[in-house]
Formats: C-alpha cells, sequence, structure tokens
C-alpha cells in the first residue's frame, strides 16, 4: 500500500507492505537508523519516536496507521544549526548514556514526558520511564538528565 | 594541572545522541549492498533426535535464496578430533568448549540440546520473508526426556550426550570432606541457596554481517573484541589473515559478547558458501533463547565459628548448571571457589565445585562471572551466622575482615589479594547510611507491628579483576606531522568510555588536546593484536598500555626535537599543559608536536606497545541497601542504596559512576526481579521480554555513593577494574536487606529474585514454624 508520512519534518512517499512496522519504514525506506529495535514486544521503548507528537513505540505501530501523520526521531530533534535539544544536552552533561542503544528512545520518551509534564519530581520521572529499559546507566544520571533539563526548562 | 581525576563528559556522546550510534544493523558499507538476510530455524523442543528436515515449502517463498543445514557443510573443515576427556582436569581458562564427546555443533547434527538450538539457516531477500520461510521449514523430532535443571543432570536418568556417559563434565575446587574444620565451633550454620539463573540482556542482541569477496572474509560483528573473535572465526576453513572482522557500535555485551558465538560463525561460513554478503540481527526472543546466560548455580554453604562472631570454619560446594554446551566449563565456579572466602580471615575453608549439562541456554559469563555468587553466597553465610550468634552483622564483619596490614594477602582458597582497607570501607557506608538511625527505625517499626517493615542489607565484597593480567593489552600510537594523535588500542569499547578516557591520558602524557587525538578499536585490519574488554581489564590494562605507548612516543620526540633544537636530548622538555617542546633555560624557543613529527620518518612518530600486569587485581568495597518489605503483600521497595566501591585512582569520575551506577542496577535486579525459567519439560518461560523482568527505573532509587581509592602497585596508573564491583556488592546487599526486614518474622533465608510472591510465602512459612 502506499503511505505518506512526514518525517522529522520531510514527506516521505513510499509503497510498503501493508504489514510494515512503522520502525522498518524509519529505518528501512526513510534510512533514519537512530531508532533502534530492541524487544518486538513494546517493553523496551527503544523504538520510541513522536508520532504527531506524542511518544509511541514504533514496534507496534504499522507504518500505515502513521500514513498522513507526522514522525519525530533523534535525528529530528536537534536545531537545523546543529544545537542539541536541551534534553539531548541534559545527556550529556549528566552521563545519561553509556552503550548508546536505548539512548533514542529513552530521549524521546523524556521529551514526551517533559511536555506532558514540565516539572515532574523524581518519582514522576521514574514511573514515566517504567517503558524504556536502559542496562547500562542503572537509569541513575538518566533521571537526572530528565530533571536537568526540566530546570533548564526545555521549551524555553 | 592533570586532567587525570577531572570530571570530563564524554567525546562519544554528541555522535550518539544527534545521529545514534553505527550498530550491526545500521551498517550501510558498499561490501553490504545486496546482503541476504538470514533467519535461524530454532529447534522448539528442549532435547530430542532430529529424524527430518524437509525445507521444501520454505523454498518455493519469494525471495527465498537457500536453506541451509548441517549437510550444506561439507566446505568447512572437518572439527578437531576429540581428545580423551578427564572430568579432573583443571578448569579451562576462557571461553572455550570442552571438546571431545561435549563438543558443540554449529548447526545441530542429529540431536538438539535445548530450545533455540540453531537447527536451519533460512538465508531471503528481506526479514519479513526470512519470518515467513523460517516458519514453513519443517522438522521432525523425536523427543527425549528432557534434562531442565541441576537435579535431573545429576539425577542421569537422561544423558545429554551419552558418548560421555555422565552428565557431569567438570569437576575441580579442593577436598571438602574434612569435618574437622568444625570442630570447637559454638555455632555451625548450614543451608543451600540458589543463585539464579538470569539473562545477560545487552539492549542491542547478537548481530553479525558478512561479505567474502576475492578471498577475504570481512565480519562485522557485536562483539566484546574483534581478535578473539577473528580467531574463533576461522572456523570457516580461513587462516586470520584472510579475515577482518571489524567491531562497530556495540549495544552492551555484559560478558555475552566475549568473542562470538556459533550463529556468528555460521553466517560467515554463509556469506563465503553463497557467495553474497548475508547479515543477521537476532530479535529478543532469539536473544534470550540462545544468547548465553549467567550464574546458574546452586550452592550448599556450611559456616562455623565462635559464638563471640569469630568464623573459624567456611565450606563451600558449588554445582553450576552450565547450559546445554560447556561453552567456559569448569571457569565460572572455579571463580566461585577462589573468591569464596570474600574479605574474611577464615582459619579453615574448603569449596568444590562440579559442573553439569543440562537443556538450558548455555551458560557464560556475566557481568562478574563467578564472583558475584561467591560474594552473594558468603555475605549470606555470614549473616545467618550473626544471627545465629545474635550479633550485629555489621560487628561480626569487622570482626573477621582481613587487616590492612596483612596485604598482600593469600586466601585459603589461594587469591593474592593485593590491598584492602574493608573496615574503612564499611565505616564510610555505614556512616553515609546513619546506621544507628536506621536500626533505630527498624526497632520502632517492629515494636509498633507495622506492616512495612524496614531492612538494613550489608555486603563487603572483594573481587578479582584483569584475570588473565598476563596477555595484557595492546596499544599503538600515531603522533602526525599535524600535530593529531591517533590511539589504537586493542581493547574494545561498548558503552564504557575508552575513548573519552584514553584521549585524557594522551593529552595528560603528551600535552595533545583531547579533541586532537582519535582513538580506534575494533578493527583487526588495523588492529591485529589485541585482548579486548571483559573482567574489568581496560583501563588497567588498556589504559596503562596506552599511557606507556605515549611515553614511548615521548621518548622519540625528545629524540626528535633534541636534533631540531641542536640541543643535548637530557636539555629537551615537554611542557605537557601547553604540548610545546622547550629547552632547559630557554623559555624562547618552542617546537610544537606537528614540528617534531614532522621531522620524524615519513611524518609519523609511532609507538607499538603491549603491557602486561603481574597479577590480576583485587577491588573492594562496602554497599548498605535499605529496603521496604510490605508484610502483607509481601512487596519489596527498594528505599536506599549506599556503595563505596574502591578500585583505585580515579581517571574520570563521570565513567567511574556510570560503571558503578550500572553495576549496582544489574546486582539490584538480580536480587530482586530477574530469573531465566524453564517448565518441566525445558520448555523456556521468560523468552520475551513482556516476561522476563528487566529492572525499571521505576524499581531502583537513586545511588548514593562514596568514594575511596586505595591505590594497586601493579599499574604505572595504580588502577583496577570498576565494570563489575557495583553487580558483585549489590546482589548480596539488596538480598540481605528484604531478609532483614522479616527476620523477626522467622525467615532466615529467601532465595533469589526477591518477588511478591516470595517473600510472602517466606513470611507465611515462617509463622506457621513458628
Amino acid at each position: 500500500m502506499k503511505v505518506e508520512l512526514t518525517v522529522n519534518g520531510k514527506e516521505i512517499t513510499a509503497d510498503v507492505e501493508d504489514r510494515m512496522l512503522l520502525v522498518h519504514f524509519l529505518r528501512d525506506v526513510a534510512d533514519l537508523t537512530a531508532t533502534n529495535i530492541g524487544c518486538e514486544t513494546t517493553s523496551c521503548g527503544a523504538c520510541t519516536v513522536l508520532l504527531d507528537g506524542e511518544s509511541v513505540k514504533s514496534c507496534t505501530v504499522l507504518a500505515a496507521q502513521a500514513d498522513g501523520r507526522s514522525v519525530t526521531t533523534l535525528e529530528g530533534l536537534a536545531s537545523d544549526a546543529g544545537q542539541m535539544h536541551p534534553v539531548q544536552q541534559a545527556f550529556h552533561e549528566e552521563h545519561g548514556l553509556q552503550c548508546g542503544y536505548c539512548t533514542p528512545g529513552m530521549v524521546m520518551a523524556i521529551v514526551s514526558l517533559l511536555k506532558e509534564n514540565p516539572s515532574p519530581t523524581e518519582a514522576e520521572v521514574r514511573a514515566g520511564l517504567e517503558g524504556n529499559i536502559c542496562r547500562c546507566t542503572g537509569y541513575h544520571n538518566i533521571v537526572k538528565a530528565a530533571l536537568s533539563a526540566a530546570a533548564a526548562g526545555v521549551d524555553r | 594541572m592533570s586532567i587525570l581525576g577531572t570530571r570530563v563528559i564524554r567525546t562519544e556522546d554528541p555522535r550518539l545522541l544527534t545521529v545514534g550510534g553505527v550498530y550491526v544493523d545500521d551498517l550501510r558499507e558498499p561490501e553490504l549492498d545486496g546482503a541476504a538476510r538470514a533467519t535461524f530455524v530454532r529447534s522448539t523442543v528442549a532435547h530430542a533426535l532430529i529424524t527430518g528436515i524437509d525445507a521444501s515449502a520454505a523454498l518455493e517463498q519469494p525471495g527465498v535464496i537457500a536453506v541451509l543445514t548441517v549437510a550444506d557443510m561439507d566446505d568447512m573443515p572437518p572439527p578437531p578430533p576429540a581428545g580423551e576427556f578427564d572430568p579432573d582436569a583443571p578448569a579451562v581458562e576462557g571461553p572455550l568448549p570442552l571438546g571431545g564427546p561435549w563438543s558443540e555443533p554449529l548447526l545441530a547434527v542429529d540431536r538438539v540440546r535445548f530450545v533455540g538450538e540453531p537447527v536451519a539457516i533460512v538465508l531471503t531477500d528481506s526479514t519479513y520473508q526470512g519470518e515467513d520461510a523460517a516458519e514453513l521449514v519443517s522438522v521432525d523430532y523425536a523427543p527425549l526426556p528432557a534434562v531442565p535443571s541441576i537435579a535431573a543432570a545429576l539425577a542421569a536418568g537422561s544423558l545429554l550426550f551419552p558418548d560421555a556417559g555422565t552428565n557431569v563434565c567438570q569437576k575441580g575446587g579442593h577436598d571438602t570432606s574434612d569435618e574437622a574444620i568444625f570442630d570447637g565451633c559454638d555455632i555451625v550454620v548450614e543451608g543451600d541457596i540458589v543463585n539464579q539463573r538470569v539473562a545477560c540482556l545487552p539492549m542491542e542482541g547478537r548481530s553479525t554481517a558478512a561479505a567474502f569477496r576475492d578471498g577475504k572474509l570481512t565480519v562485522w560483528t557485536s562483539t566484546q573484541n574483534a581478535q578473539l573473535s577473528r580467531l574463533i572465526l576461522t572456523a570457516v576453513g580461513l587462516p586470520p589473515d584472510a579475515i577482518r572482522v571489524v567491531a562497530p557500535d556495540v549495544g552492551g555485551g555484559f560478558g555475552a559478547k566475549i568473542g562470538v558465538d556459533r550463529e556468528s560463525i555460521l553466517i560467515a561460513w554463509a556469506a563465503k558458501h553463497i557467495g553474497r554478503p548475508v547479515r543477521w540481527v537476532e530479535t529478543r526472543n532469539e536473544n534470550l533463547l540462545a544468547m548465553t546466560q549467567g550464574r546458574a548455580q546452586e550452592l550448599h554453604i556450611k559456616i562455623g565459628g565462635s559464638r563471640d562472631g569469630h568464623i573459624k570454619a567456611y565450606r563451600l560446594n558449588v554445582i553450576q548448571d552450565t547450559g546445554a554446551y560447556a561453552r567456559m566449563s569448569g571457569f565460572l565456579p572455579s571463580l566461585t571457589v577462589l573468591m569464596a572466602p570474600g574479605v574474611y580471615d577464615i582459619p579453615a575453608v574448603q569449596a568444590d565445585y562440579k559442573v553439569v549439562v543440562t537443556d538450558g541456554t548455555p551458560i557464560s559469563a556475566y557481568r562478574g562471572a563467578g564472583r558475584p555468587e561467591a560474594a552473594a553466597t558468603i555475605e549470606r553465610a555470614v549473616d545467618w551466622f550473626a544471627a545465629e550468634a545474635g550479633l550485629d552483622p555489621a560487628q561480626v564483619r569487622k570482626l573477621n575482615f582481613i587487616r590492612p596490614e596483612q596485604f598482600p594477602f593469600v586466601t585459603k582458597t589461594g587469591a593474592p589479594y593485593d590491598s584492602g582497607e574493608y573496615e574503612a570501607a564499611l565505616d564510610k557506608v555505614l556512616a553515609k547510611a546513619g546506621y544507628t538511625e536506621l536500626r533505630a527505625e527498624q526497632r520502632r517499626r517492629r515494636e509498633a507491628g507495622e506492616v512495612r517493615q524496614l531492612g538494613i542489607g550489608l555486603a563487603s565484597y572483594v573481587e578479582v579483576t584483569a584475570g588473565d593480567a598476563g596477555a595484557g593489552e595492546t596499544c599503538k600510537i600515531d603522533v602526525h606531522a599535524d600535530g593529531t594523535a591517533t590511539v589504537y588500542t586493542g581493547s574494545s569499547a561498548h558503552g564504557q568510555g575508552h575513548h573519552t578516557a584514553f584521549a585524557m591520558l594522551v593529552q595528560a602524557e603528551l600535552g595533545i588536546p583531547m579533541d586532537k587525538v582519535e582513538v580506534i578499536h575494533g578493527d583487526t585490519d588495523l588492529i591485529p593484536d589485541g585482548v579486548g574488554t571483559y573482567a574489568s581489564r581496560s583501563l588497567q590494562l588498556g589504559g596503562s598500555a596506552v599511557q606507556k605507548a605515549a611515553i614511548e612516543v615521548r621518548d622519540e620526540a625528545a629524540r626528535q626535537a633534541a636534533s631540531l633544537f641542536e640541543a643535548a636530548e637530557a636539555d629537551v622538555v615537554l611542557d605537557a599543559d601547553s604540548g610545546l617542546w622547550q629547552v632547559r633555560g630557554d623559555p624562547d624557543k618552542s617546537l610544537t608536536w606537528a614540528q617534531v613529527a614532522s621531522q620524524a620518518e615519513g611524518g609519523t612518530l609511532t609507538a607499538n606497545v603491549r603491557f602486561t600486569q603481574a597479577m590480576p587485581t583485587f577491588p573492594f568495597g562496602a554497599q548498605l541497601s535499605v529496603a521496604e518489605v510490605d508484610t502483607e503483600t509481601g512487596k519489596v521497595t527498594l528505599l536506599r542504596h549506599v556503595s563505596c566501591d574502591d578500585a583505585g585512582p580515579v581517571l574520570n569520575p563521570v565513567l567511574l559512576e556510570g560503571q558503578r551506577h550500572g553495576g549496582i542496577a544489574q546486582g539490584a535486579a538480580q536480587a530482586l526481579v530477574e530469573e531465566v525459567l524453564y517448565d518441566a519439560d525445558g520448555n523456556p518461560l521468560t523468552s520475551t521480554l513482556a516476561d522476563y523482568g528487566a529492572i525499571t527505573a521505576a524499581e531502583l532509587p537513586s545511588f548514593e555513593l562514596v568514594t575511596s581509592e586505595t591505590p594497586t602497585t601493579l599499574n604505572p596508573l595504580g588502577v583496577k577494574g570498576i565494570g563489575e564491583a557495583g553487580t558483585i556488592g549489590a546482589t548480596p546487599a539488596v538480598q540481605n536487606a528484604v531478609i532483614d526486614a522479616v527476620s523477626h518474622l522467622g525467615v532466615r533465608h529467601i532465595d533469589m529474585p526477591l518477588t511478591p510472591e516470595r517473600v510472602w510465602t517466606a513470611i507465611q512459612s515462617a509463622g506457621l514454624r513458628q
């Protein structure tokens, strides 16, 4: 079937299998490989992207479901001038990543979380990240990064 | 001022944070254009004979290039001859199969021994086609009785390797039959504990791509060491110099990516066999079925001592479930035996092990690899002993620690500890946590009979890092005519921050700023000789090699600079802050690295070194965990975790803390939630992340870290490993905390993971006993 998606501001039209998952569309059709696949069961959150501004796990969304809609991936976060998004910057400064595999999904989940709740408590951040697994950081610095991005005022 | 010891944020991050890492599935190398996708057909039964494989229906599917089975492998060299098997032979060091009757095939030959064992490979144009076709490969199995547990293996009702005549594939350790060691003990406590099987679970599973062109095989694989992988990949029948292995970005390893597994050898072979590049990226389901797992020990403990708290004798019998194939044979339990007495000066220690095969996924190294099991066991034993003696567990630990003046200290199991300040480490966590106040709060809740009880768990630990210190690590440094430097390290990053740490070392020695230092790892064409990253060895061996190479480059540069200055070499000095070469007493004249390197032959200054260390190092620490248990539901909440982990001087606190955080979380994960389970027929029950309870942010607190830095004299940096320490200390600290919370109800022990069901059941059974 034919789908038309806006990915990071760019329109992409393609003929895809009906069953194609959004994550495969992003990786194989749009050739945006930052979004990783970690589990295929909506458990780990590595594939988290924003669909019309809301976080979704792209391993369990069909490309067809995203037809006509707008997707933001990690690659679309920094400014055109290359300035990192405050959440990316906070991950860097707080050492919120190690191997980097969960990072794109983790960053997108936090962008979404802070949009819903710009000033979360630590407990709210931890509860909000329950669907994103990281195996390297013990979450300590990811939580710190989220809180520091919130304190810096993400949307300011 | 030296950059060493300062907080430097990582140079690796900007790329990972803006466009993402380049893992095997992300590679767009031209050599991989048109790569076939590999999908494995895996055994669906635990133990069976294969009576037939029919791929005809699969071959008719669109996009199917080939379905390969063991019958297609006639272009592989024959396996090495079966050696004589000696169950009492010393443990094999490193990730080597036992061979002989215990050999592990690449594709199943006529028998499968675990669910997930590779039986056939389907090669297709695309991933979805591979999933469809693999479903249609029909494999006929004649089921055999499963061996789903250690107990079943020992009962020997069913043999996985009939030629071996037993399910016990290795024995080792010391004689444990001398009951006299417990003579004169006022208190003797004995019991069984389980150190359960857990999944390593790197967020990126295994993945390999291979291309064979003009007689050369190139393999991109998610590994902790490209050089060892190359050696293993010679199994396809090519010499090492006809193979290039590249480790691109690697999404975590935790021990399960040391070298490569059979699947990766098969991908390399398949690419050569069909003359087309092949790529394989495992699903999480495959990962939970077939990536090596960790721990999987059952242990029998006996501990004795005097009523005043002195431990006099300790005995440990370890049974290692090695899964269907003995990837590491006795290596893991031999480390458990080596580290059995932990931080304590115990006059008599006996420890032995046996290794059995079962229908489980093969067991191999997982963060700590044999040492967490030792720490978890002795720390439970000490708590049992303290409880029996009616003494505070902190006090009993202090009474029995090896004292600072006793180092170097060789334990009764033969571990040569280099240095340690065990009591100081414990005192630091007790002070930071407010131990006295915590005990007072615990008493208050107990007396009030509150539903939510408080537990305080202690663990003092020592571990061994860089176990193969003698193998060392390699480093080559080039300083180029433009004044930049390139570091080629045999160590292999997969999240630890090697590039930042090693660039810091170069800046500190040479004054070449970090942003002018490129660090390269994981490519056997560029770095044919290297060892890799495991056993917390990277900074002490890899880092020391970087420093050694930097010093050699500096010495060579001094000769060049002397010639340019027309000065005596002894008068030439490098200002490591500015990176300028000068002549002593003549501050007006200076040369840059670019000028000095331009003078060298070929415009490059080079040093190529290997750093070896005489012995492993023995980092140590203490951890304290505070847990709350809801006695009506059994639910555990980890409230606090305080940790003092001493790995010597700190090169970059940012990286050190990251390693400690991650280690603590994995240790707590084993204590609280994680376990790989099989049913009575050997069917895995935890083969997706919907079933396997990986720990999340919601189940953990922020960690409270206390610093301690006791240098070793074994390497010039004075450093020890930190990658596994957190895990080794955290597991027993958390387990002890939960049990401590309900010990006043009569609970003496609960095996991990401490799920609400287990905790609730333990409380109920204790209530019935009382």
